[in-house]
């Protein structure tokens, strides 16, 4: 199976990554190669198998859910802490809507 | 003996003795142990970062219980380490990427303080793959660890550092994260004991998140007593993570004491086609001994093995791909300048984001895009579920599993890192434990002829530590003996 160039750049973009045309490149053959060994599930008939998603335990189907009542959690100043830029309480980011 | 001659040795049960009958005390366990781990850092780059204040204050606790003759603590005085995509208040956590490179965390994950809940000693954080995505743990952004028993060869991943601070002797346990065999394949190549328990035993609550229906947190120890009892400190349910379990935690110490006659081991044959040799006798004359002890071995098959690779590559990284998404500039230290919202994102992600961990987050965002997630995700799903059938009809007929850990030992550093899918290769026996969830771990068992660690890998049914813990601990007393 083989990617694209063009096919790499729509999935970065997808994914919010820049990628250098070295590493466009480079993306191309590495998950060209992993998709052609994946291929091989093709050779399983699943069509009467349930997706598996998640390991399950035996409970009841309300067991993991809590009482809704307050506690304390993260302040602002601590949750706003690692934040490269901040302002009133808030994460700041470029600005997205132009007046 | 002084303390700082010890340290490389002692137990947890051998450090309670000391504590308790006045030998030493816990401040200077934590000092020799911090001496040793930054002197050891060195040659080996297994750790990311030292939190001193946080052992001695630890540490000053458990000497002022033991003076006031209050509760002392199951780990009193234990110096471990953590891998470091374990959240740690006020300490840095990096997750071994350049694009947490500044992050301090404001809270402890679950595993971490139950540790120190229990008088542990928290030396440092353990160097790793980025985001846990690797095998050998040359995807760090902060170098590779060097293994302690081969300088030039790797100590395996992603929780290298972890494997790689206790055989070094620095620390007497380490927390690792196994995805798709993180704990134990770094605790193969390093000659020490790692545990990967049940899915859902022990809380993923402050791990950062690389694959959730995959990620598990699990101990590294110098010997199985030690790993069992770690565990038992860090598994259980918590309401901070609505997948761990209710079911009780075993006394896996007492239980592992029981004799090993007429236990019945499975040998699935899968895991031994296409086994190197020297990794293969050891193996099979780990298997003869474990006869010897009593145990019945037949063979069984887990006919979906060979599907498993394609099958994690494809969940892991889909999963990934939206963990990863957080990422983003915002929230977490690191940010690339742009005039706009969405080339602050991208820059940010290609700056930040090691090679591997970009090539993971493209995969999943392929195999998940518009079209395609019939033919990979929920393809990959079905082929799951019949992996995992295949250790549920396994473990009906024997009690437990008995394969390698890897095909091969420790691999020396640079030596497959131009090839993504043969480093993806050096998981081939453990991502199956990871897919189905099942209780799994890494006991050493010998050496291959080069003088490197060779691990026996052990599979039993869901909840079931305290087989898996029996196996190992009977078959450990046997071989030290």
């Amino acid at each position: 199976m083989i990617l694209s160039d063009e096919e790499v750049r729509y999935v970065a973009d997808l994914a919010n990554l820049r990628l250098s045309e070295e590493e466009v490149r480079h993306m191309a053959r590495d998950l060209g190669q992993i998709l052609t060994h994946i291929e091989q599930l093709n050779e399983l008939d699943t069509r009467n198998v349930t997706a598996m998603s998640q390991v399950l335990f035996d409970e009841d189907e309300t067991a993991t859910l809590r009482e809704d009542v307050p506690h304390v959690t993260l302040s602002n100043a601590e949750a706003l802490a690692n934040a490269p830029a901040s302002g009133a309480g808030y994460y700041k980011v470029p600005k997205v809507i132009e007046r | 003996m002084s303390i700082s001659e010890d340290i490389a040795t002692l137990s947890i049960r051998s450090i309670r003795d000391g504590l308790l009958n006045k030998k030493f005390s816990a401040t200077e366990i934590a000092e020799a142990a911090l001496l040793h781990a930054v002197k050891h850092n060195e040659a080996t780059n297994s750790f990311l970062a030292f939190s001193p204040e946080r052992a001695v204050t630890n540490a000053e606790k458990v000497d002022s219980a033991i003076a006031k003759g209050e509760y002392v603590g199951q780990l009193a005085g234990v110096p471990v380490a953590v891998k470091d995509v374990l959240a740690t208040k006020g300490v840095r956590t990096t997750c071994g990427s350049k694009i947490l490179e500044h992050y301090i965390p404001p809270y402890d994950a679950t595993a971490v303080w139950r540790l120190e809940a229990e008088g542990a000693l928290l030396v440092g954080k353990t160097n790793c793959d980025e985001f846990a995505m690797g095998s050998s743990n040359e995807n760090s952004a902060y170098g590779p660890v060097r293994n302690p028993r081969a300088l030039d060869r790797v100590p395996g991943g992603s929780s290298g550092g972890s494997a790689a601070a206790v055989a070094q002797g620095s620390v007497v346990a380490s927390l690792g994260s196994d995805t798709g065999g993180s704990i134990r394949q770094p605790a193969s190549f390093c000659g020490v004991t790692g545990v990967t328990p049940t899915y859902g035993r022990v809380s993923r609550y402050g791990l950062v998140a690389y694959a959730s229906s995959l990620d598990h947190v699990g101990p590294f120890a110098r010997n199985v007593e030690d790993a069992a009892t770690v565990l038992r400190v860090i598994a259980g349910r918590d309401d901070q993570d609505s997948t761990s379990a209710f079911t009780p935690v075993d006394d896996y110490a007492t239980m592992m004491r029981h004799s090993l006659r007429g236990l019945k081991l499975g040998l699935p044959k899968e895991y031994f086609e296409g086994l190197q040799s020297d990794t293969g006798d050891v193996i099979h004359a780990a298997v003869r001994q474990l006869e010897s002890l009593g145990c019945e071995v037949q063979e069984v098959s887990l006919p979906h093995t060979r599907y498993a690779l394609s099958c994690y590559y494809i969940i892991a990284t889909a999963e990934a791909s939206s963990n990863l998404a957080r990422f983003d500039g915002v929230r977490y230290s690191a940010r690339a300048e742009a005039d706009n919202l969405s080339d602050m994102y991208r820059n940010t992600r290609g700056a930040g984001f090691g090679v591997e961990v970009k090539r993971r987050i493209m995969l999943g965002t392929y195999v998940l895009s518009a079209g395609y997630y019939d033919a990979y995700y929920r393809k990959a799903q079905q082929v799951r579920a019949l992996i995992s059938r295949d250790f549920t009809e396994a473990l009906e007929k024997v009690d437990a599993l008995v394969t390698p850990v890897s095909p091969f030992p420790a691999f020396k550093i640079g030596e497959k890192t131009s090839d993504p899918l043969a480093m993806y290769l050096s998981d081939v026996y453990t991502l199956t434990g990871d897919l189905a969830g099942v209780p799994c771990m890494s006991v050493p068992c010998g050496q291959s002829p080069e003088g490197l660690p060779v691990g026996l890998q052990i599979f039993t049914k869901h909840f079931d530590e305290s087989t898996m813990f029996r196996l190992a601990y009977q078959y450990e007393l046997f071989t030290t003996q």
